[in-house]
């Protein structure tokens, strides 16, 4: 069993083993959570320290054999964009327990419930970045699903249940489109090179145009549906607004990568020819998103609603980085998904606390924070500046690369996503202007600041915005050589490099 | 002057089993004292039913195309889809044995004071075990008969008991009948169909054999063979509600015992889809032109229709019922391939549906308030709150149905469509996913019913079930759950098994 292996089932072996804790003792219960949580961070840094930056294959590469009769395997192993992401998601896990402490309680259902299914997601988000079986991936998947259904279903305020079934339709049905697609590339697999799930022998298939346009229209709406991508974000803000924090989180941090990191490990990898036909339709949807997010974000009065059509905004820029096709574009995209869950951490948990302090989510509510509770005010400002890609914070590296690596091939679509940026200034100073600024209004002078625990809970996401500002390479060492790698894979060359020539 | 025929009696033993038992269980009615015969029934049909399997086990390596002279052909696949139906029978009588369901005296008038009297007695109508016990043997005969006589024999053999079942529950009385009486009727159509359609393809080939017919095909004029196919179609179809001739589902399974409906929905499906599956794969295959557009557009209506239709419901047998017909348009994906990956889909989708069906059924029965099962979907909302654990076991069930990945219900489906789609009916995997997206609609709504809303009133409960139920519903749900992580154990099986024989 690989160390890869062993992180991902930690967290649902913790999941087990809680039913054996007191269900009373939701303090206790809440410790060993943080616990577990905590060591499967430690074990996926430990992950990436013996990675090996300089092979671009997959590495702790694990293989057994699961459903033989149609050659379905537990093939797992990570390559430096599913390793980033794998970190993003373990680090993010525990900073969410401990952040949102009490937001198990006053659910529909008990503490333990809860974190039993924090748990559970945790398994998936690791098995859906790891797998490398297409099943697989498609199981984690669709089943991830569930978790965060019912997370937001029992434990999130507003027209819950309603959020939760918008969230769970628009996934399904763009997961079972996909699971038309990957009936299709199996059979076609079976008719050319014997029937097979690994991602490597199927993206050496030859399959004609008209079917693969098929297929990759079925992968790629499934992924534009979970990224959220213009016209097919709508379930987002409902389910953002319904959510409690943490999970809000854990859905737009991590979950939402899943929709990019999928049009790039299998739209790009297995359909080449077709995501050049599509790319310029997929550019467009790309900034309309941009620019739409952005608008529609200027005109929130709710700060979840503000947050999720923020992160429309971003996402656009994500996908626009990929079907750029080259790999500045490329690293920056990758890049952007990582300081997109961070900054949006800090956002919504800080977000989160100035909620549950004032009782209310509207902007309008708040004012003059920064003389109340001045930590709080200082965090709110620091993640508000990542979410405009301040320079210095970490957006700002991969906001840059983006644009610059859409320009070299694309400069018109550049130059609009690069209005996104001006508008961003507006949607993020205007709220921090009206809530942390100017004299406190009535309702905001007894609002109580930060506490120990939610300090050491923001400190770390604070920590990583600004170190991966100034130094992304870490990072971006861990993502360049795969960025190139599925550039190149997918017939494109720099054109950049062909003018350095 | 006749010879006697010669019988294959060890292949033919698990039928003649169940036979035999139920035989003796009519003579068990007659002669046995009111007192007993309850417990000596269910121990009479639990053994046969363990018998039958044994045997089925004894003879899994075994074939032959003559067990029955030249009627019955035990092969493979045959085996398969007996084994399957007794299991599941085995499962399903645990939960018919709680008597409380059925009527006191079928035979007293609804709101007589014969039917009072009768419950005041505590009678109870013990008649049930034999009707059942004939029905399961039906049903084993029916996939694997091999001609036209036989297989009209069987379907009536497992049909007759059925509609007398339907019309005996205890309560809502007149629902109940008034189903039965449906049932029989459209029954009695579709068989008489079935019929029609049979003496037309004995006129075409000049044999009721199906291997007769198929090295027929091409000999004569093709409208008789179609004609005959058409007919034949009709009946198998109106078995397994494909639409246009589903209409009875609802109203049967509404109306029906809900341990009779479970039963029904199980096992019905695998026997008639045991029998389509060798008719078409062995009686018409060589003539597939003609019938395969027919079946594939009424596979893609059976399924939308299904699925558009029970979102409309309001009562969970009805919606349940309009959900088997889409799950029918689903397995009929599997006919139309005709390929030796669609008859393993078949299998492995027959068995997972079954004990899926089973274990659902089972749990509405326990949901009650002082008048009897509570069927109405308005009624169980917020039951998630008052037990957790039958709610989460429903909720279970229902992603199954829906096909969410890691339930048995979704290796069913992928193993169909992908069966379908290596065919080359592309369109029906389109129609099946799409048709998934609607139907898990109306299983997630279900879900939100039972947990994300609060109960509004405190007059539906779950009753404690008995041990019986309890056994029933947990082995149903435990091997349809492990079959969702662990699917292999089912599917390699189906594989090896899924060879019919000429």
């Amino acid at each position: 069993m690989s160390l890869l292996t062993l992180i991902g089932a930690l967290p649902l072996l913790g999941a087990g083993l809680i039913y054996f804790l007191p269900s009373k003792n939701s303090d206790l219960i809440k410790k060993y959570v943080f616990a577990v949580t905590t060591l499967v961070a430690i074990g996926s840094i430990f992950l990436a320290l013996g990675f090996d930056k300089s092979v671009t294959s997959m590495q702790y590469v694990q293989s057994n054999s699961w459903i033989s009769a149609f050659n379905i395997n537990f093939a797992v192993g990570v390559d430096g964009i599913s390793l980033v992401l794998i970190l993003l998601s373990t680090i993010l896990v525990p900073i969410v327990v401990l952040a949102t402490w009490n937001e198990s309680e006053g659910g529909r259902w008990g503490v333990k419930t809860f974190y039993v299914l924090i748990l559970i997601l945790e398994t998936m988000m690791i098995g859906v970045f790891a797998a490398t079986d297409l099943f697989l991936f498609y199981v984690f998947f669709e089943a991830m699903l569930i978790p965060v259904y019912f997370l937001i279903g029992g434990y999130g305020s507003g027209n819950r249940s309603g959020a939760a079934i918008k969230f769970l339709l628009y996934s399904l049905f763009g997961g079972l489109l996909m699971l038309a697609s990957i009936i299709g590339i199996y059979v076609i697999s079976g008719n050319q090179i014997g029937a097979t799930f690994d991602l490597t022998q199927l993206a050496t298939l030859e399959i004609d145009n008209r079917t693969e346009n098929f297929l990759f229209l079925g992968f790629f709406i499934a992924f534009a549906i979970k990224a959220p991508l213009w016209p097919f974000h709508t379930w987002l803000p409902d389910a953002a607004k319904a959510a409690t924090p943490g999970t809000s989180v854990l859905l737009l941090g991590v979950l939402d990568k899943v929709g990019t990191y999928g049009m790039i490990r299998f739209c790009l990898a297995l359909f080449p020819d077709a995501s050049k036909t599509f790319t310029p339709l997929i550019i467009t949807l790309a900034v309309i998103s941009i620019i739409y997010g952005a608008f529609m974000a200027i005109g929130q009065k709710d700060i979840k609603g503000l947050i999720a059509f923020t992160s429309i905004s971003h996402f656009g820029f994500i996908t626009m980085g990929i079907f750029a096709m080259t790999s500045q574009g490329m690293s920056g995209a990758n890049l952007y998904m990582v300081n997109h869950g961070f900054s949006t951490a800090a956002l919504f948990l800080v977000a989160g606390w100035m909620m549950s302090r004032r009782k209310s989510s509207t902007i309008s509510d708040f004012g003059g924070l920064q003389r109340v509770t001045p930590v709080m005010a200082w965090s709110f400002f620091i993640a508000g500046m990542s979410g405009l890609a301040l320079p210095g914070l970490s957006s700002f590296v991969s906001e840059f690369l983006v644009l610059v690596g859409t320009y070299t091939r694309y400069p018109v679509a550049a130059v609009i996503g690069t209005l996104g940026i001006v508008l961003a200034a507006l949607y993020i100073l205007i709220p921090i202007q009206k809530t942390l600024h100017g004299p406190t209004t009535e309702g905001n002078e007894n609002l109580k600041d930060l506490n120990l625990r939610e300090k050491f809970a923001i400190a770390p996401v604070i920590a990583i915005i600004v170190v991966m500002g100034f130094y992304p390479k870490p990072v971006l060492d861990l993502i360049n050589p795969t960025s190139e790698k599925i550039v190149t894979n997918a017939g494109f060359t720099d054109p950049v490099a062909e003018v350095n020539k | 002057m006749l010879t006697a025929p010669s019988l294959g009696y060890m292949l033919l033993s698990p039928m003649l089993i169940v036979f035999a038992a139920a035989v003796i269980g009519v003579l068990i009615e007659a002669f046995m004292g009111r007192a007993h015969r309850a417990a000596v029934q269910l121990t009479v049909s639990i053994g046969a039913l363990l018998l039958s399997l044994l045997q089925l086990w004894r003879i899994r390596d075994l074939s032959s195309t003559t067990a029955a002279v030249d009627s019955v052909t035990i092969d493979k696949a045959g085996i398969f889809l007996q084994a399957t139906v007794v299991i599941l029978a085995l499962i399903a009588v645990l939960l018919i044995a709680d008597q409380d369901n059925f009527t006191a005296q079928a035979s007293a008038i609804p709101g007589s004071n014969e039917e009072a009297m009768a419950l005041q007695q505590k009678s109870q109508q013990t008649e049930i075990f034999p009707l059942f016990l004939f029905a399961v043997a039906g049903m084993m005969l029916f996939p694997v008969a091999t001609d036209l006589i036989t297989l009209f024999v069987a379907l009536e053999v497992f049909s007759l008991p059925l509609y007398l079942l339907a019309g005996l529950s205890r309560r809502k009385r007149l629902l109940s009948q008034e189903a039965a009486l449906k049932y029989f009727l459209l029954g009695a159509y579709a068989s008489a169909f079935f019929l029609f359609g049979a003496a037309f393809l004995y006129g075409y080939a000049g044999t009721i054999s199906l291997v007769g017919i198929s090295a027929a095909a091409g000999s004569a004029n093709e409208v008789f063979l179609l004609i005959g196919i058409v007919f034949v179609s009709v009946g198998l179809l109106f078995k397994i509600s494909a639409v246009p001739f589903h209409s009875w589902t609802p109203d049967v399974y509404q109306g029906a015992p809900t341990p009779i409906t479970a039963f029904m929905a199980a096992c019905t499906k695998v026997a008639a889809f045991g029998a389509i599956l060798r008719i078409f794969y062995i009686g018409f295959a060589e003539v597939e032109t003609l019938w395969r557009p027919i079946i594939t557009v009424i596979a893609i209506l059976t399924m939308l229709l299904g699925s558009v239709v029970a979102i409309a419901q309001r009562d969970v047998k009805r919606m349940l019922a309009y959900s088997s017909i889409a799950h029918a348009g689903f397995l009929l994906s599997g006919v139309v391939a005709l390929n030796k990956e669609g008859l393993a889909a078949s299998l492995f989708y027959l068995m997972a549906y079954g004990l899926t069906t089973l274990a659902a059924f089972g749990i509405i029965g326990l949901v009650r308030d002082s008048s009897g099962e509570v069927t109405d979907l308005n009624r169980w909302i917020g039951l998630g709150k008052k037990s957790p654990v039958v709610g989460a076991v429903f909720a279970f069930l229902l992603l199954s149905f829906a096909g969410i990945p890691l339930t048995s219900g979704f290796i069913g489906k992928f193993a169909i469509f992908s069966a379908a789609y290596q065919s080359g009916n592309i369109a029906l995997v389109v129609t099946g996913v799409l048709a998934s997206a609607i139907a898990a609609f109306f299983y997630i709504r279900v879900i939100i019913m039972v947990f994300f809303t609060d109960p509004v009133n405190d007059s539906v409960s779950v009753i404690i079930p008995s041990v019986k139920s309890r056994i029933s519903i947990t082995v149903a749900t435990v091997i349809s759950a492990v079959l969702g992580v662990a699917p292999s154990l089912l599917l390699n099986v189906a594989e090896n098994f899924s060879t019919f024989i000429k």
